[in-house]
């Protein structure tokens, strides 16, 4: 009995310390690699980290698109239909970037508040909106309108 | 005119509730049955389930009519096709997005059903008859989300439009027509082993007979999750457009959260049937494999999460599946939590056995899908619990994945020349010797010269790790079949065997391909005008000139790009630019010369000032490894159900279980 109740202590003990180490690496993992989604109003405002990559998303203003002329840098704007976010991108957009359509870019934000992307996404059916830009969208027609945002 | 008004969609709607009706039934009498004992009842199962699958086929056949005839008075059919659609197109067009998909999934699960009816004489009657009735709630489930949230008959009447908006061109190929059948085989398969599972925990008994009667049934199921899932990457990687073979995308971990608890199932309950052990642990895998695979519907259809595979979506539907989600998972979990620990084994195993390394494997498979689900999951509660809006990147997942498979080849490779019950680790360390010299010495060797071979700037330790592992894989089966050899002529090995080493086989090339693609991997994004020349890991793309072409449903834009490598020609590539006329997209169309040991891969990005284009061009060393070593592991799987004990023993199963299952039923009357 003794023997059997020690053999299930090691056992618990066990379980408890590979499961510790398990909860332990996946706050870390998660703490490192998540990305905060931020509407260009609170770019604007100054809620996003300066430096830690975050995403932004909204729609691409129509007229704003600017091309390196020698390269493949493109600088273009992006709306939540308040604020205007500036965004830096070097290399090929997807193909269903456009003005007027909705975009989420993932980057850093730098000093005068210009979004360098790393990554531009423009999603594979016409008529979806990622649901991080719907709520953007929604939230600040409504601010713009004095109803109040409740998000 | 003769067959148009014979099958007309209307005829796919009735057939859709008759069929929800037989699933009704299905559902609740046969299981009645086998409680009450009444036989008539219980013998009522078969006859349902093959009526149940004739009228959902006839439903199927009546939307596939619907589009072949560009009958645009039916919704689905005017937002997924056109007139100009080639009919290949029309055809798979059926199950292009999500009412049809559904009507696809609610096809296979009653052919799968039908099947289990058919293939199951050698069962005991209480026993078929409630694994068909939960077959049957199974698909009342899916009926009723058919038939309340996504009809495919909707009409558009009385106006219908003269032509439809298109095929989704990024679905227009050859990879959307195969891979959400195999994907769908694959995920409803796992319905088979669920069901099986919950009607032995009714039963209150699993033993090794009826584990080799399901044996076959996950590794089908199995297997077409396998194919699907390589198809699809496959699919990614020349039609999105960009190269890229797996992206840590929600959908995608949807389908491969339940791939790995199935590759988990499989191992499980070959030790359930060779030796009697992990019998409730087999149960629960069997459960979660299928709960997996629902959560996999529920990620995809509720358009909850970003995704680029993320479709305009309708929350009805998602709150639908939630509810079925949670009913499915919640009650077989109960049922589990009762009688689980009623199905134990008595059984032993010392050092190294067989059994302890499927356990780990079993382990390192259910880890991997945990971490998966919880970084799938994670940016969903941080939304619920206002959090923010997060999504977490692909680093996060290649954290825990890539130590994981790291430590799940090593272990493989030291289950190759394990034996079952007793292996003791001095004969395991005694075979492992000249593996573990080999691997290690040539995979710290080989680096070397691939490092010079594709242009890679130093030697790579991961590239080095990558060898190590697959070579001790490789080698240690060699081993262990060498020394099988010894005892018995190559011909006297069974086919599960083969299958086995097919597989694992597999695995090694799938992780080859993994590894080394992702370490030398080279990629230039640059702007280009006709005449100029760029040099990416040795070789010379020099880009001629662009020309307009028309095709039946597009015109594109195809550039002509000729790759040399010191002066030698060794491909023309034509990436083009589409533009599709009837919805206006545009669409990458990637060229790609495939070879075993690299592909050279261009696609053209945007039309920039002048005659210059935004260009990718890329040389991906051993990336096509990943999907032949998928394929090998299905052909591995299929080997393996070939074996000819599943059908040799049926007769003497049919007695076994005969004699050990009358007092059951006499108990449970």
């Amino acid at each position: 009995m003794h023997l059997i109740r020690r053999q299930r202590l090691q056992w618990v003990i066990l379980m408890l310390v590979t499961s510790s180490m398990a909860v332990g690496l996946v706050v870390y993992a998660l703490g490192q690699n998540t990305n905060y989604f931020y509407t260009p109003s609170q770019i604007a405002q100054g809620v996003a980290p300066i430096g830690v990559r975050v995403r932004a998303g909204g729609m691409v203003v129509v007229g704003s698109l600017e091309r390196a002329a020698d390269s493949l840098d493109v600088e273009f704007d992006v709306s939540d239909g308040a604020v205007h976010l500036r965004v830096h991108y070097s290399g090929i957009l997807p193909d269903l970037f456009d003005e007027g359509q909705a975009a989420i870019v993932a980057g850093v934000v730098d000093a005068n508040s210009v979004l360098q992307a790393t990554e531009v996404l423009a999603k594979h059916d016409e008529n979806y909106m990622p649901p991080e830009v719907a709520d953007t969208m929604s939230a600040a027609y409504r601010e713009a309108n004095g109803l109040g945002g409740d998000y | 005119m003769g067959w148009e008004v014979i099958i007309s969609p209307e005829f796919g709607h009735v057939a859709l509730i008759i069929a929800l009706c037989l699933a009704v039934i299905q559902s609740s009498i046969p299981l009645l049955g086998s409680y009450v004992g009444i036989q008539r009842w219980m013998e009522l199962a078969k006859s349902l389930a093959i009526g149940h699958f004739v009228f959902v086929a006839v439903a199927f056949v009546c939307l596939v009519t619907a589009f072949l005839q560009d009958d645009f008075s039916l919704r689905y059919v005017v937002h997924n096709s056109n007139q100009l659609l080639p009919i290949r197109y029309k055809f798979s067009a059926v199950w292009s997005a999500h009412e049809g998909s559904l009507l696809l999934w609610a096809l296979v699960l009653a052919g799968w059903t039908a099947a289990v009816a058919i293939y199951s004489r050698s069962l005991p009657l209480v026993f078929t008859s409630r694994v068909l009735s939960i077959l049957g709630m199974i698909a009342v489930g899916f009926g009723l989300f058919l038939l309340l949230t996504s009809n495919p008959f909707e009409r558009t009447l009385p106006f219908p439009p003269v032509n439809g908006s298109d095929l989704n061109p990024l679905l227009q190929d050859i990879g959307l027509i195969l891979h959400p059948p195999m994907l769908y085989m694959g995920y409803v398969g796992l319905s088979v082993p669920f069901a099986f599972a919950i009607a032995a925990l009714l039963e209150g008994q699993f033993d090794s007979a009826w584990a080799r009667w399901c044996r076959p049934w996950v590794n089908v199921a199995w297997v077409f999750l396998t194919i699907g899932i390589t198809l699809g990457s496959w699919w990614a990687y020349y039609e999105l457009g960009w190269g890229g073979w797996w992206f840590w995308d929600p959908v995608e971990n949807a389908s491969f959260m339940p791939w790995l608890v199935a590759t988990a199932l499989v191992h499980s309950i070959a030790a359930t049937e060779k030796r009697g052990v992990f019998r409730s642990w087999t149960l629960l895998l069997a459960i979660f494999a299928f709960s997996l695979s629902l959560l996999g519907t529920f990620l995809v259809r509720s358009g909850v999460l970003t995704s680029v595979h993320a479709f305009a979506s309708d929350p009805e539907r998602g709150l639908f599946i939630l509810v079925f989600l949670s009913l499915v998972i919640g009650s077989s979990l109960l049922l589990f939590a009762f009688r689980g620990p009623a199905i134990h084994a008595k059984s032993t195993y010392t050092g190294a056995a067989r059994e302890i390394m499927i356990l780990i494997n079993n382990l390192i498979l259910v880890t991997a899908m945990a971490m998966i689900l919880i970084g799938t999951l994670y940016p969903l509660v941080a939304d619920a619990l206002q959090l923010g809006k997060i999504s977490v990147g692909p680093p996060y997942f290649n954290f825990f994945f890539v130590p994981l498979s790291f430590a799940l080849l090593v272990c493989l490779g030291v289950a190759a020349s394990s034996r079952w019950q007793h292996t003791a680790s001095a004969a395991v360390i005694q075979h492992a010797r000249w593996p573990a010299a080999f691997s290690v010495s040539l995979g710290m060797l080989l680096p070397i010269p691939l490092a010079v071979w594709f242009d890679s700037p130093g030697y790579s330790m991961a590239a080095a790790l990558t060898i190590i592992a697959v070579l001790w894989v490789v080698a240690m089966s060699l081993q262990d079949l060498r020394v099988k050899m010894n005892t018995a002529p190559l011909a006297r090995l069974s086919a599960s065997y083969w299958g086995m080493l097919l597989a694992h086989s597999g695995i090694a090339l799938c992780a080859l391909g993994v590894g080394l693609s992702s370490v030398y991997d080279s990629q230039r994004d640059m702007r280009m005008e006709p005449g100029d020349s760029v040099l990416v890991a040795g070789y010379t793309f020099e880009f001629k000139t662009v020309s307009e072409i028309q095709e039946t449903n597009y015109r594109a834009t195809r550039a002509l790009v000729s790759v040399t490598q010191q002066g030698r020609p060794v491909a023309e590539l034509s990436p083009e630019k589409r533009y599709y006329q009837s919805g206006g997209q545009v669409m990458t169309e990637a060229s790609i010369d495939g070879g075993l040991l690299r592909d050279l891969y261009v696609a053209l990005g945007e039309p920039l000032r002048g005659d210059s284009w935004g260009m990718r061009v890329q040389v991906k060393p051993f990336v096509r490894c990943i999907w032949l070593g998928g394929l090998l592991i299905g052909i591995g799987g299929l080997v393996a159900v070939a074996d000819k004990r599943y059908r040799r023993r049926r007769k003497t199963l049919d007695t076994a279980v005969n004699s050990l299952t009358e007092p059951q039923l006499e108990q449970s009357r």
